[in-house]
């Protein structure tokens, strides 16, 4: 992929052959009536502005700090998660995964892309990419090890393979030293990586 | 399909490099790919697992050298042609030339893009009572359909335990080729990483599939 961003005011004579063949097909759905290029906007406005990891980092937080909220999270996390208004609403067939410590979860899926996007976003480029999708169930800690993530070696390494409309959200451990923090701080140190298993939460104090 | 889409324990594809800072589109055409599969799917031109078995289809070395929405859009741009949506030669011109295909749900505009905003539901009522309930080994099916399944090659053939019953679901095997949902229970099972990799693998280490009940037999 090139470093420079193409826009619609550029000259064809610029623009890449995908990029003349994605604006022709939007050419051709759009002079068909089947879409209106003010909704495909407003689509991509949503992914860039209002659905990302601050979503389940609110999530995260809520259950770290509320034994109660925790609890229904895992037991239904749809259902839970249906119950914050101020939270990105949530599709069905939402499963939270909690950290232990015996438990550490990591999702992956190895047939295409299949992420939690109400609650994290789109998915990185590395979710989908081969690496990942090939070595995440095979050899669990190496792909860790890329992302400089040790866990250490008596503790339970648990992938789950998101292979139907099921979709996880790994709940990590609440960090030690953040007693008495409030909701609203505690979401600060929640990471989009420590949702999918491929992290840790942040530390209090540590830069951002 | 045993494409080069089903990757689980493949090797020799290197590390895994996270990107700091990624932008949540690196190119301007990616976020219209992403906004017409989208759209098209909402306006009910295709469903979700259709969808995913364009891309299974696409040549494996095409699928290995192309990026993320690349992909996505060789997808559906063939997936839009077999279904009637376009001609190859509208393809080709970069225009409308024939009259539009009705779509099931009509025309994708502003009004209805807060409802793709929640995923669709695809739990449904159960045909039949569950075969299995939890803590039930079951051994995944050694099957090899030429068309689209959610079974990994990874797990043919080995035994797992039955971990989380999810209900009935719409069965994607029926429903990539537009053969009705087809609903079927699904679960989670779970295999011990030595079972799957043998000696070598990571004794420490347990990977879950969700799994449809017809990719199961008890064991």
């Amino acid at each position: 992929m090139s470093d420079h961003h193409h826009h619609h005011d550029h000259d064809h004579s610029e623009l890449s052959e995908t990029e003349l063949r994605v604006r022709a097909l939007e050419t051709i759905l759009t002079e068909k009536g089947y879409v209106e290029p003010t909704a495909l906007d407003a689509i991509i406005q949503a992914y860039e502005t209002r659905i990302g990891p601050h979503n389940g980092a609110r999530v995260v937080a809520k259950a770290w700090s509320d034994p109660a909220f925790k609890e229904a999270l895992l037991e239904d996390g749809s259902k839970a998660i249906g119950t914050l208004g101020h939270v990105s609403r949530v599709g069905d067939h939402l499963v939270v995964i909690e950290n232990t410590p015996q438990r550490h979860n990591m999702v992956v899926c190895t047939l295409c892309s299949c992420y939690p996007w109400e609650m994290l976003g789109l998915p990185p480029v590395w979710y989908k990419a081969a690496p990942y999708r090939s070595r995440a169930v095979k050899d669990p800690r190496g792909v860790l090890a890329d992302f400089g993530v040790e866990v250490a070696k008596d503790v339970e390494i648990r992938v789950w393979d998101s292979t139907a409309e099921t979709r996880f959200l790994v709940l990590p451990m609440r960090p030690a030293g953040t007693e008495g923090w409030s909701e609203e701080q505690l979401a600060e140190l929640v990471t989009r990586d420590s949702m999918i298993g491929t992290g840790f939460p942040k530390a209090p104090g540590a830069p951002s | 399909m045993n494409g080069v889409h089903d990757m689980g324990g493949m090797d020799g594809f290197g590390k895994v490099e996270p990107e700091p800072n990624e932008p949540v589109f690196h190119e301007e055409w990616e976020s219209r790919v992403l906004a017409m599969v989208r759209a098209m799917g909402a306006a009910g031109a295709f469903n979700i697992d259709t969808s995913r078995f364009y891309r299974e289809m696409i040549p494996p070395h095409v699928y290995l050298s192309s990026s993320y929405y690349k992909k996505w859009f060789l997808g559906l741009e063939e997936m839009l042609i077999e279904k009637g949506y376009l001609t190859r030669e509208e393809v080709a011109a970069g225009h409308a030339m024939q009259p539009a295909k009705a779509l099931k749900h009509g025309k994708f505009d502003l009004g209805q893009v807060e409802r793709i905003m929640v995923r669709g539901k695809f739990a449904r009522p159960a045909p039949a009572p569950a075969k299995f309930k939890i803590g039930d080994k079951v051994r995944a099916k050694n099957i090899h359909p030429a068309t689209h399944t959610r079974l990994p090659r990874y797990v043919r053939g080995h035994v797992g335990i039955v971990e989380l019953n999810h209900g009935c679901h719409v069965f994607p095997d029926s429903a990539a080729m537009e053969l009705g949902e087809n609903p079927q229970w699904l679960y989670t099972v779970v295999f011990e990483g030595r079972d799957l990799w043998g000696a070598d693998g990571d004794p420490t280490s347990k990977v879950s599939i969700d799994a449809f009940e017809p990719y199961l037999d008890p064991a």
